[in-house]
């Protein structure tokens, strides 16, 4: 009966075109990269020599890489919580019987489909500093939204935060449709009110899609490039410069490959540690529900 | 009923002023430079065309659009017949193969493409794919792999067996169980799949501008940035040419759009 199952279990040939083409394009470049790393390799030859924890030393006592990875954990952070907040209020919002519920729905989804690189360019519109054109103009401010050292940081998160945040509320909606309605009716009968079921009901269940939803925001932030690079690339001063941007620099601009892939691999680090410590605490947050 | 009223009002307000940006970037294109500098904020009076058809020309939006429309095409038939196909394995094999190797496609969902990006920088010019269709269409399949492998995984899992298994103990072999049983069950997650890598593909910008930059074979993104680079100051032209680059992938999305809410509820069950 065993062997009889596992004959007709597909064979793992099926899995081998996708893994060879995984493994050219993701594996084998991520394990160079990680080498890379480790030396001076300038990108123009064969010429390069492994120069230990070099790089790494270079990226401490780089202002610039130290003040990208600053303003590259404060952008994720700021975007993380923004982008998930707004996400929840909007996914309770459109999970509601509204009649114009459906069209809400497409509406606050749609910017997620729009190439970022396009977004940007609105938004540097939007970010206008004449007084009369775009948020200044409808808000009655005098604000240099991409301009101003101070402020050019959180306006990008606001503009990513306006394009990804139907993102998170697909995601959080899912869960809500997941819920038994009758775990809210039988809150209702034991007298509990909106805010003690959202509490004790609804909030434990969206566990599942709150993890999903903190995972994918903090990658997305962490490896934020396309946006700072169109709209602000990095400026004024280094005040939007991110580990993605000043890693492109390094190595498309300065020719400093090995000191690029160092900053890569950093990043790559953090996404990791961050990854793991959020898939164990969620989860284990998820199983104790 | 009231609080259901209330509710409507405030979440009708919020997606008014949600969509100010689109407002400005619908209205802004449909202006004359005059009125755009006089009355950034009002209704076009009266609405122009004529910006659509300079940004069309000067931005090559028509080879661009064929560019981008084969690149994304055919990354997608390729993703999804080397994702399902790897997927029902990996959902099916309960050996410590399928799970090793299902943990290594996941990994690549964490990885930075940026690790890799130098050393398959080099790769693809070595292989001469550097400026060509061929070498874009590999990197995206390569690099959605592991999305794509997730969501039909989890897909798969929830599927019962015996459909394949009857299939196969009249005789079929686990090709034709596969390709004449499963797949067509697999329709719900194959939109998914579609819309969510049609919508990354199409707008990617980074790894375009990189390899296809100044080849002429250029994607709208890259077309589209170096277009707002030569016209920066001249919103009405630039808007124009943002509007005709991301109408292909709105209208996908408008047909498609009921996918969306579906993947990623069988993804959290998964």
């Amino acid at each position: 009966m065993i062997r009889r199952f596992s004959a007709l279990s597909p064979s793992w040939l099926f899995a081998a075109p996708a893994l060879l083409v995984y493994a050219v394009v993701v594996l084998y470049p991520s394990v160079a990269g990680v080498l890379y790393a480790f030396t001076d390799w300038s990108g123009i030859g064969e010429g390069m020599s492994f120069v230990g924890l070099a790089n790494f030393q270079a990226i401490l006592d780089d202002e610039q890489a130290m003040g990208s990875l600053g303003n590259t954990l404060l952008l994720t952070l700021a975007v993380v919580i923004v982008q998930n907040g707004v996400g929840l209020l909007l996914a309770l919002g459109v999970h509601a019987k509204l009649r114009s519920r459906a069209l809400l729905r497409v509406v606050f989804f749609a910017p997620v489909v729009v190439s970022p690189v396009m977004v940007a360019f609105l938004w540097k519109y939007v970010y206008n500093p004449d007084p009369s054109a775009g948020l200044n103009g409808l808000l009655g401010l005098e604000v240099d939204w991409l301009g101003d050292p101070s402020v050019a940081l959180w306006s990008i998160a606001g503009m990513v935060v306006w394009q990804y945040a139907g993102y998170s509320m697909v995601i959080f909606l899912a869960g809500l449709e997941g819920i038994p309605a009758e775990l809210h009716e039988a809150a209702m009968i034991d007298g509990a009110g909106p805010l003690q079921r959202f509490r004790y009901v609804t909030w434990p269940l969206l566990a599942p899609a709150l993890t999903i939803n903190l995972m994918l925001s903090t990658i997305g932030g962490l490896k934020l490039f396309d946006q700072v690079f169109a709209a602000t690339n990095g400026g004024p001063g280094y005040a939007t410069e991110t580990l993605s941007t000043v890693l492109y620099k390094q190595a498309f601009v300065f020719g400093k490959f090995g000191y690029s892939t160092a900053i890569a691999l950093v990043l790559a680090l953090f996404v990791a540690a961050v990854s793991l410590v959020q898939i164990s605490y969620l989860r284990s947050r998820e199983v104790a529900q | 009923m009231r609080r259901t009223f209330l509710l409507e009002v405030v979440m009708i307000a919020a997606a008014v002023a949600f969509l100010f940006p689109v407002y400005a970037l619908v209205t802004l294109s449909l202006k004359d430079p005059a009125q755009l500098s006089q009355t950034p904020l009002a209704l076009p009076n009266p609405p122009t065309g004529d910006n659509f058809a300079k940004a069309w020309s000067a931005a090559a939006l028509g080879p661009s659009l064929v560019n981008s429309t084969v690149i994304t095409v055919v990354s997608l038939v390729a993703l999804i017949g080397l994702g399902s196909f790897a997927a029902y394995f990996l959902a099916r094999a309960h050996t410590r193969l399928g799970y090793g190797l299902y943990v290594l496609f996941l990994l690549g969902i964490v990885l930075p493409f940026q690790l890799g990006m130098i050393p398959l920088y080099r790769l693809v010019t070595d292989l001469g794919l550097i400026g060509t269709h061929a070498g874009m269409i590999l990197f995206y399949t390569g690099i959605q792999l592991p999305f794509t492998v997730f969501l039909y995984t989890g897909f798969i899992r929830a599927l019962p067996r015996e459909y394949a298994s009857a299939a196969q103990i009249d005789g079929a072999s686990h090709l034709t169980a596969f390709t004449r049983v499963v797949f067509p069950l697999l329709r719900p997650i194959t939109g998914t799949v579609l819309i969510l890598n049609a919508v990354f593909i199409w707008n990617d910008f980074f790894t375009p501008l990189l390899y296809l930059g100044g080849s002429g074979f250029e994607t709208v993104p890259v077309s589209v940035f170096s277009f707002v680079g030569q016209y920066v100051s001249d919103y009405g032209l630039v808007f124009a040419g943002l509007v005709m680059g991301a109408l292909p992938i709105v209208l996908v999305f408008l047909v498609l759009q009921r996918y969306v809410i579906k993947g990623f509820s069988s993804g959290l069950k998964g």
